[in-house]
């Protein structure tokens, strides 16, 4: 055993292997991932936990959690949990997934395994751009803002308007819990791990689909310091994709945690 | 056992169930919807996995799914939803986990009609999917051999690990046939030392993945899949051989092609021309060899199949010039008649034939003359 310090305040969650990050500086990938392995670890669940990583900067999330893991197809990553969690239903299943991946080429998937009410749990991350390819437009990409693909802005006329994927998902009845978190300070990755491990709870608990949307930051592609980056969060993207819960069905409303 | 009146979709179906079928994800298309509405009643019955996908991208990606997790997985589909399930393929493929498709063919391309085709054997056998990957693709040409191929491709898909197609189409689907069942095996769920079914505190995190960053890696993986392929081919071939012990000449056609050549085969019998049938059961791996053989002893071969001499290309690899290869195809969905193929044969032991033109090219000029 290696000797811990008794004043230590922080660690390596048990959910992660040791691997070093390949994410960007100031990127909240790594922040998003840590609070899953915690809220595993914390569950006790990571023995009997499946991943599923996206195509998109995450398709290595297998590299830094200790648990099972399977790579899926760009935007597929809903359909697989579904044929993972239909034959191991005692497993915990989740996938993780980035905006172009669920919200562009995968909105078939998702939308119909939350409509099947499909007891997984979906974590995602709006980062307002395609990250992975270069910083394109997803989705989820702001009115006006500037991306490789949007070169003078996003211009609704012909780009179209983004697509606000928890308030939609929440209309389907199959969803259990679907809510909207940010990691651009403490406090509100606090709230993100509480949500995180309330997805986790609805899914043992068998009810139904459960996804925590974290709006996430993407210094690289946006051209900006990380700082500035968590700034854009917490002004510019949580005025678009407002925070807050938009389906906590009643079963999971009785979750105490 | 009795012999039983079946339906060739719902006998695959049930010959699915019998092999110990877990899960199964499909959509609906025509002709191979029995098989989805048979297994939507027979699944949950038996307290098995059943799940009408969104799509078929969705249906092969939730096939991947419970591969990954270590079941018995099928999935079925007609051509265009195949086309729409061949990224998935490739994924699967390069995870090297097993799964069974079966495409029941019909005629196209593009939305085409629901009438019996043989145009995806190129699909099947050669191409689909993005990169470089072998396959095992298993061709019925009865409800009985339906069934039994069936029960096969599960044994063969996990002892290779590998994705194994059956290609049927409309006819086998949707006609009617008295056929014997084998009996129901249990489900057995193996324990696989590569599956993702959670560490269950007894082992190591598992990843299964079809990504190899490092060139160097993915070519490994290339070799490693080629290497069980060479096993494949020297143990996996498959073919059927009617009327061959004195033959002069052999036509070659597989699934419903080589059922109705076979008709042919026996009138041309009776006239007391010396040919014979070759049906490959296994188009992937080919029966290159046997036919490769024949090709010394025989004096000409007629090719015939539902599409424009797809399957063609590989007896003439096989053939490599020895004897003149003669083809006789009907293309989107068009079946031909067993008289078509005798005529084809009549044309062939008049001695009129020549290894040197291209039997495509002189198919196509004799379609052209007829319409
Ligand atoms: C079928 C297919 N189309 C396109 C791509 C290329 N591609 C890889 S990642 C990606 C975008 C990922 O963006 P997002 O899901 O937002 O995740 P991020 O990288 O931002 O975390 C695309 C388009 C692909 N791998 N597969």
């Amino acid at each position: 055993m290696v000797p811990t310090p008794n004043n230590l305040v922080y660690e390596r969650p048990e959910g992660f292997t040791d691997a070093p990050t390949h994410y960007c500086p100031g990127c909240t990938h790594g922040i998003a991932h840590r609070l899953v392995a915690e809220v595993l670890e914390e569950m006790g669940v990571l023995d009997k936990t499946i991943g599923v990583a996206p195509v998109g900067c995450a398709v290595f999330a297998y590299n830094y959690f200790d648990t099972d893991f399977v790579e899926a197809p760009h935007g597929r990553a809903p359909a697989m949990a579904t044929g993972i969690k239909r034959v191991l239903p005692d497993r915990v299943v989740f996938t993780y997934q980035g905006d172009g991946d669920l919200a562009s080429i995968g909105m078939g998937e998702i939308v119909h395994a939350a409509a099947r009410g499909e007891n997984i749990t979906v974590i995602f991350i709006n980062n307002a751009n395609f990250g992975m390819t270069g910083g394109q437009m997803a989705p989820t990409t702001l009115p006006g803002m500037k991306t490789t693909s949007s070169p003078n802005g996003r211009d609704v006329e012909t780009q179209g308007y983004p697509i606000r994927t928890s308030e939609l998902l929440a209309t389907l009845d199959g969803a259990g819990y679907v809510v909207r978190r940010s990691l651009h300070d403490p406090k509100n990755i606090r709230m993100a791990k509480k949500a995180i491990r309330l997805a986790f709870e609805t899914q043992v608990r068998g009810l139904g689909f459960s996804m925590v949307e974290l709006l996430s930051t993407c210094p690289t592609n946006w051209n900006l310091t990380p700082v500035e980056s968590l700034k854009f969060v917490g002004d510019k993207m949580a005025a678009y994709f407002p925070l807050g819960d938009y389906k906590i069905s009643s079963g999971v409303a009785q979750i105490k945690v | 056992m009795t012999r039983e009146l079946w339906e060739g979709n719902q006998a695959i179906a049930e010959a699915a169930v019998r092999a110990g079928l877990e899960a199964y994800f499909g959509y609906p298309i025509t002709p191979q919807t029995e098989i989805l509405e048979y297994l939507s009643r027979r699944m949950p019955e038996l307290g098995r996995a059943f799940v009408q996908a969104e799509s078929e991208l969705g249906a092969i990606n939730m096939v991947y799914g419970a591969a990954c997790a270590g079941v018995r997985v099928m999935s079925t589909s007609s051509s265009p939803g195949v086309s729409l399930m061949m990224e998935g393929i490739s994924y699967i493929a390069g995870t090297e986990i097993p799964m069974v498709l079966v495409n029941v063919m019909r005629g196209g391309p593009g939305l085409g009609n629901i009438a019996p085709s043989q145009g995806d054997y190129n699909q099947a056998v050669h191409g689909g999917g993005h990169g470089d990957y072998p396959r095992i693709v298993l061709a019925p040409a009865s409800v009985q051999e339906a069934v039994d191929l069936t029960m096969l491709s599960f044994d063969l898909a996990e002892k290779y690990r590998m994705v194994t197609m059956i290609i049927a189409d409309g006819c086998i689907g949707q006609m009617m046939e008295p056929i014997q069942f084998p009996e129901m095996k249990p489900v057995v769920r193996k324990d696989w030392d590569w599956a993702t079914n959670g560490k269950m505190g007894k082992r190591e995190r598992r990843l299964l993945t079809s990504i190899y960053l490092d060139p160097y890696e993915e070519e490994k993986t290339n070799l490693r899949l080629l290497e069980r392929w060479k096993q494949i081919q020297a143990n996996e071939v498959r073919y059927k051989e009617y009327f061959m012990e004195d033959a002069e000449y052999v036509v070659i056609g597989f699934g419903t092609a080589g059922r109705v050549s076979l008709s042919a085969v026996r009138a041309a019998r009776q006239e007391g021309i010396k040919v014979g049938l070759l049906r490959p059961v296994t188009v992937s791996p080919f029966p290159s060899g046997a036919i490769e053989d024949l090709a010394k002893r025989v004096s000409g071969m007629l090719v015939v199949e539902m599409n424009s001499g797809q399957m063609l290309e590989d007896v003439r690899l096989a053939v490599k010039g020895r004897v003149p290869v003669e083809f006789y195809g009907r293309m989107g969905g068009v079946v031909p008649f067993p008289d078509e193929v005798l005529g084809e044969i009549h044309r062939m032991a008049s001695g009129k034939i020549t290894a040197d033109i291209n039997p495509r090219d002189a198919w196509y000029e004799r379609m052209v003359a007829m319409k």
